[in-house]
């Protein structure tokens, strides 16, 4: 379990563009850099917004994640709720889905 | 000179990024607000604007994670956002570094905050600069409290952050205007986005303009999280502006619950030299 580097990644690449092309171009190359589970990795190569959602991933990095990766918002809220519903409550952390 | 001004409001992003899909009735009514407050920010005649956000993970992380922070540049930059997701064009915003260093040197006396000669402002700041410095031609400090990741900033330290960034502004001759930005319930970036606890938030709302201090700490994460969602932890920037202004008490200009903003959309000043 590395929350915290998934996070980091996804931080950084929502402040630097460069590292943003980089990552377009060479997202082996990128993710090398930091400690990540096999889940981790697919979840950020596909990417399943929702299992990143469930993983645990602050919802103030995953936003922007999703608009970067094309998920307008109505997807992206819908990604997260399918991440509950294929892969169960969220894990970690304080952005967890509540019942009405 | 003493502080000038001190208020709230909103800062989601949705109030900007999705305006077209919001009620434009109830959209409309707290643009007005805005630009109240606008009017009443350039009525007082400020030297700069100190703006006390919750930000999120735009500068802050968590490998070095400050409770507090100020904002120590001639200038910054932001949105650090998408600029079309936020519906704000990128931009530098005017700093006054001298000013801050002067602010921090004075909060330091009370407060053990951090300074940071690099920001990058994100829509905490950019979305209530966008109505209330429209033209970006007055100084901004930006000042953040850790509202965001876990162990959190007390809510009795962000009032003490509050009441030294009073008596640094007092203390310095230039006229300061304070801004704090941030929800009060609400459940942004989870599939709950558009969920907001209205009889929370105006409870809060009463304690915030009675200016009631015991009233204002009394809540724990725990329930804040319950009723109030983890957007709620930002009450920590309005209790901060409460702490500021502890001798004042405040007026809501606007309260309007609206979903695709994420947030019940508010304005409130504390009435300064009122007392």
């Amino acid at each position: 379990m590395s929350l915290y580097y998934v996070q980091k990644l996804l931080y950084q690449l929502n402040r630097d563009p460069e590292l943003r092309r980089r990552f377009a171009g060479e997202p082996d190359a990128v993710l090398a850099g930091y400690e990540l589970t096999a889940e981790e990795l697919d979840a950020i190569r596909k990417p399943d917004i929702g299992l990143l959602y469930v993983l645990g991933v602050n919802g103030q990095i995953l936003m922007h994640y999703a608009a970067m990766r094309g998920f307008e918002w109505n997807a992206y809220l819908e990604a997260m709720r399918e991440g509950v519903r294929r892969h169960g409550p969220v894990r970690a952390g304080i952005y967890a889905l509540v019942e009405d | 000179m003493p502080l000038v001004f001190a208020g709230v409001c909103s800062h989601a992003p949705g109030i900007t990024g999705r305006a077209e899909r919001a009620d434009p009735v109830l959209r409309d009514g707290f643009y007005v607000a805005l630009d109240r407050m606008r009017g009443a920010i350039e009525a007082v005649r400020p030297d700069a604007l100190v703006v006390v956000a919750a930000e999120h993970f735009a500068n802050f992380f968590m490998n070095n994670m400050p409770a507090f922070a100020i904002g120590m540049a001639e200038h910054y930059e932001g949105p650090i956002e998408d600029e079309k997701w936020l519906g704000i064009s990128r931009r530098r915003i005017p700093g006054n570094r001298g000013l801050s260093e002067r602010l921090v040197s004075r909060v330091l006396h009370e407060v053990d905050v951090a300074y940071a000669e690099e920001w990058m402002f994100d829509h905490g700041i950019m979305v209530p600069l966008h109505f209330l410095t429209p033209r970006y031609d007055l100084a901004v400090i930006p000042a953040n409290i850790n509202c965001q990741g876990p162990p959190l900033t007390p809510l009795h330290r962000a009032h003490a952050f509050g009441r030294a960034l009073r008596h640094a502004c007092d203390a310095v001759p230039e006229r300061i205007a304070l801004v704090g930005t941030g929800g009060i319930s609400h459940w942004p970036a989870t599939p709950n986005s558009g969920k907001i606890n209205e009889a929370w938030d105006r409870d809060f709302l009463e304690r915030w303009t009675a200016n009631r201090r015991e009233a204002l700490l009394s809540y724990t994460d725990a329930e804040t999280y319950r009723d109030g969602g983890q957007g709620g932890f930002e009450i920590r920037t309005f209790i901060a502006v409460a702490g500021a202004a502890e001798e004042a008490t405040g007026e809501i200009w606007c309260y309007t619950p609206i979903p695709i903003f994420a947030v019940g959309c508010t304005v409130g000043v504390m009435k300064l030299g009122a007392a």
